[in-house]
């Protein structure tokens, strides 16, 4: 059983879905509770990870091993470190959460959606667990296409425009990653004679610089466009705003992290040169950048809430990469607390919308004013998540935005004096959208009747919101999780950064001073 | 001088009698004892027998290299060859030809054209394409392309009243025989050079030569015109769309699948045999040729409403991709074709499955709108042809995938890199048109409500192909091991 529990976690969503295909389409409420029963249960069997995960332990834990396809030397080879481990059980929960956010919104082919869901998630997770390249590129691809049907079939009035984009764009991206994973699938048969995609064994690979950075811009282009990276992102804001709600969460909270988690746990190390090559970090810091404002100041016009909060990604998203390219420790174990926390505030932010969707059926934040007084417990609940996703301290996005500086301060303060004027505005964007939307007199009639959130959409919101105080107060576990594999990533990439070799005993030390300074 | 007719020749040449023969029986019992048009349908069983018995052959063939330890076998003083290859190649057209055989029934029903003679031809064809994969002697490939290319010209015209039918099967016939003639050409070049029509024996001349000697040069684009024809690349693919569109659905599924398979035999037999010493000379020719197959097999098939025009376009945009393998050239490049050509059998052929249960009575079912709303009105063939797309356009976790990732790992280790990049950016573009398909198929409304077109046998071939789609990509180890028997040349 223990030596299976990545497995079970890896497939509980899929033979779910395999079930739910047996349920007749008619009997709509049968779906609909096996589905959140099957979703529930793959929160469930995620939860003995983290009691039994060790953060004093380096490498990954739970691996598991089994042969494949020896021909191409595929292995199933699944396994998980801090950072999966964070990344994975935010995957398990949003999708949980996500499922149960739609028991009212969708009536239409309700079987089909759910079966997508369960897809999904068995997608995402087998992404952010894959130890070989082979495997998670199946993951990888894996992931679009339910999501081009959530998007299709159940989305907006230019559902098929945003879907399609969306599918074409990551795709574009990810067959030229393959060409870069391939690359190193024969360098490694042409150094090593034996052709493998374990990610420890591509790890021993002796590149030129000039093959590393060609390698680097394949990777780039599947991870950024992902991310989304500027200038890769305008999918994003149409996916997002024709998505069906739940959709949106998934998208935000987690199809996202699988591009900063490809750069994390690929590009920096298994190309460690060009990761630190100066060119290559002056571009990528100097993109995340460019995310973080553009994507803060054209937040501050969108007249669309759902838009609002779509590009109000772009700008924290761009903190994540801003993070990791410090290539410190606390710019990168930074950007994964950052990621997760943009997972609950934004998904927070996402569900928010689709409260009040389900209600009055637009979007445009002309329409509202004045909730606060029909609804004063959705105006709490958005309150939270705002200020979460604004920074405030005790809630989480302060301490991952504050780590990610600290680290983008230390590689550069010309980097955190731009990426601060991103805190600053992404204050006033968010503020701004509160103010007129909830404060101020009800001034459309229509507001008026609107009933507060039942207790179905506060489960839905509880676990989040408890998740985003845990970590705004006591975000000590998180960073002694992350500790090993951060130290790793950076031992990696900047094998001086820690200290002359004689100092290596004490490299663990010397990360735990860094990190905590953090805090 | 040995004997004429030995045993060891006949062991050869088991599974091209068998098909001759049983392709000989149906025309005389079709006659004899199955006047009725209903009662046809029993000759797929004929046809089921004859490639129970091939079958066979071809597994005794394979038991005896394998027992002796041998790499291959030959038979009429070096004009046919058993190899691994050829076995390979052959098992993919028995499979082919089992399939389109099992749902031709039905649709030839509908058509309204049953007739004895299209079983026939369908083994007459398979008969010159075992011919494709194992001869090594001009003579004896020429004429298993004919036989194979003249069985295709009748079934494509098979539907007499249909004057689409009608012109697929002139256009075809006249283009075919003009390209015949510029391989036949390209042959008496060969033949001059070496004085002899054994394959080994012209390649041993050719490389004797400067691989840009003149009359090589000439032998090099002549062979390669005609060869490039009967794989549908471009600029040599005008055919193409009009005799997929215009033959029976079941036919272009054949045609598709079987035909195109059988010429990259030959093509593979030909320019890795013969004119291998002159590598430096079509090389860039081919890859030339490669990516304007890409490029206009996928742009084109961008604007296509009719589903067969479509997958017309599409297939000339997959012949692209094997040729990239031939161009990469190694043994990655040359196992890759073959592992292509087998998921490219079965997604392919599954695809005119769903297009071929669409044709029902009085409903031609070839538009993007007669698929609209199929997942309402039928989940199943939805589904299925959800997974034929997702594999032709290259998604794992489809067969389609490992077909496409050979190929790119081939041009990667020879160093094609902007081979390898265009080749993957049309994968983008291909998903674009298939997913024309899902759209219509999962987000459009039903337009008409007649129940699909459905049989025993359309079934069984639809779930055989999806299953193996599905199969060969998730867990392809025991085919990618079959794919490999192909490299024993």
């Amino acid at each position: 059983m223990d030596q299976h529990l990545l497995s079970i976690v890896l497939f509980t969503p899929l033979a779910g879905m395999a079930i739910l295909l047996f349920i007749p389409s008619e009997s709509k409420r049968l779906l609909r509770m096996w589905a959140n029963l099957a979703a529930f249960a793959g929160f469930l069997v995620s939860l003995p990870l983290v009691s039994r995960f060790r953060a004093d332990v380096s490498g990954f834990q739970f691996e598991e091993r089994a042969s494949w396809i020896p021909t191409l030397g595929a292995n199933y080879h699944i396994g998980i470190d801090g950072i999966s481990l964070l990344l994975l059980m935010l995957t398990t929960l949003v999708g949980f959460l996500a499922v149960l956010s739609s028991w009212n919104a969708v009536h239409d082919r309700a079987k089909g959606y759910y079966a997508m869901f369960l897809l999904l998630q068995t997608g995402m997770i087998g992404v952010f667990i894959s130890l070989d390249f082979f495997l998670f590129y199946i993951f990888w691809e894996l992931v679009l296409v339910p999501m081009y049907f959530i998007i299709g079939i159940w989305g907006g009035p230019r559902k098929l425009y945003a879907a399609i984009k969306f599918f074409l764009y990551t795709l574009a991206g990810s067959v030229l990653m393959l060409l870069g994973i391939l690359t190193l699938y024969f360098q490694h048969f042409s150094q090593f004679g034996t052709y493998t995609f374990e990610i420890a064994d591509l790890m021993n690979l002796h590149m030129t610089l000039g093959m590393e950075q060609w390698v680097f811009w394949a990777f780039f282009l599947g991870f950024a466009i992902k991310v989304p990276m500027f200038p890769f992102h305008t999918w994003l804001p149409d996916a997002h705003v024709e998505a069906p709600t739940a959709g949106s969460v998934i998208l935000a909270s987690v199809l996202l992290k699988m591009g900063t988690y490809g750069f994390l746990r690929f590009s920096l190390p298994l190309l460690p040169k060009a990761s630190v090559d100066q060119t290559i970090v002056q571009i990528l810091a100097v993109l995340s950048i460019v995310g973080i404002v553009y994507g803060a100041l054209v937040s501050l016009m969108q007249q669309d809430w759902k838009k609002l909060v779509a590009y109000s990604s772009v700008s924290h998203l761009g903190f994540c990469t801003l993070g990791i390219f410090s290539m410190n420790p606390n710019g990168i174990a930074g950007s994964v607390l950052q990621q997760v926390n943009h997972g609950i505030s934004t998904g927070m932010l996402f569900l928010i919308i689709g409260v009040i969707y389900e209600r009055r059926h637009t979007r445009e934040i002309s329409e509202y004013g004045g909730l606060a007084h029909v609804m004063p417990k959705f105006a709490v609940i958005f309150a939270i998540a705002m200020l979460s996703s604004a920074g405030l301290p005790l809630l989480n996005g302060f301490i991952g935005e504050f780590t990610i500086l600290q680290g983008a301060f230390e590689a550069s303060r010309v980097w955190a004096a731009f990426a601060v004027t991103g805190v600053v505005l992404g204050a006033a964007y968010l503020l701004w959208l509160y103010q007129r939307t909830m404060l101020g007199q009800v001034t459309n009639g229509k507001n008026l009747g609107l009933p507060d959130v039942s207790f179905r959409e506060i489960a839905v919101f509880a676990p989040l919101i408890a998740w985003a105080f845990w970590i705004g107060i006591y975000p000590k576990p998180y960073f002694d999780i992350l500790r090993r594999p951060v130290t790793e990533i950076v031992q990696r990439v900047r094998p001086g950064y820690f200290g002359a070799p004689a100092a290596l005993a004490g490299r663990g030390q010397a990360a735990v001073a860094q990190v905590r300074s953090a805090q | 001088m040995s004997q004429f007719y030995t045993s060891a020749d006949h062991f050869t040449i088991i599974p091209a009698v068998m098909l001759a023969l049983f392709g000989c029986a149906i025309l005389l019992f079709d006659f004899l004892i199955f006047p009725d048009p209903r009662q046809r349908k029993w000759l797929v069983l004929f046809v089921a027998a004859a490639e129970v018995f091939t079958g066979y052959g071809l597994y005794q063939q394979y038991a005896y290299l394998a027992a002796n330890g041998l790499s291959e076998l030959t038979g009429f003083q070096g004009s046919v060859t058993v190899d691994g290859f050829g076995i390979f190649f052959n098992w993919i057209f028995l499979a082919a030809a089992l399939i389109v055989a099992l749902v031709s029934y039905k649709y030839l029903e509908i058509a309204g054209e049953h007739h004895g003679e299209y079983y026939a031809l369908m083994l007459f064809a398979q008969c010159g394409m075992f011919f494709l994969a194992t001869g090594t002697d001009l003579i004896t490939l020429f004429i298993g392309l004919e036989l194979m290319a003249i069985s295709f010209y009748v079934m494509v015209g098979f539907l007499r009243t249909d004057k689409r039918s009608n012109e697929a099967a002139l256009k075809y016939l006249l283009l075919g025989a003009f390209s015949s003639g510029f391989l036949v050409y390209g042959f008496s070049l060969m033949y001059g050079m070496a004085g002899s029509t054994k394959l080994a024996d012209v390649a041993a001349a050719m490389s004797s030569r400067s691989s840009w000697d003149p009359v090589v040069v000439l032998a090099v684009i002549t062979t390669s015109v005609g060869l490039l024809f009967k794989i549908s690349a471009v600029p040599f693919h005008m055919w193409a769309p009009d005799a997929y569109e215009g033959a029976p659905t079941t036919v272009t599924a054949y045609l598709s699948v079987a035909s195109k398979a059988a010429a990259i035999a030959f093509l593979l037999r030909i320019f890795l045999g013969p004119l291998a010493s002159s590598r430096e000379a079509w090389e860039p020719l081919l890859a030339a040729v490669a990516v304007a197959t890409l490029t206009l097999g996928n742009l084109a098939a961008i604007n296509q409403t009719n589903i067969k025009r479509l997958l017309a376009y599409s297939s000339i945009s997959h012949a692209g991709y094997m040729l990239l393998g031939l161009v990469a050239g190694n043994d990655t490049g040359i196992n890759g074709i073959a592992v292509y050509v087998m998921v490219y059998t079965f997604m392919n052929l599954g695809a005119f499955l769903v297009v071929i249960s669409l044709r029902r009575q009085n409903i031609i079912g070839e538009d993007l709108d007669d698929i609209s709303g199929l997942m309402r009105k039928s989940p199943g063939h939805a589904v299925l042809m959800l997974i034929f797309l997702l594999s032709l356009a290259g998604i794992p976790p489809t067969a389609g995938f490992l077909g496409k990732y050979y190929i790119f790992l081939a041009l990667i280790q020879t160093g094609h890199y902007t081979l390898a990049v265009v080749a993957t950016l049309y994968v983008a573009v291909a998903i674009y048109y298939y997913f024309k398909i899902v759209r219509s198929m999962f987000i459009g409304e039903v337009t008409e409500k007649a129940p699909l077109a459905t049989s025993f046998g359309l079934r069984l071939a639809l779930v055989v192909s999806g299953v193996l789609t599905l199969a060969i990509g998730i867990y392809p180890e025991p085919f990618l091991r079959l794919a490999q028997t192909s490299l024993l040349r």
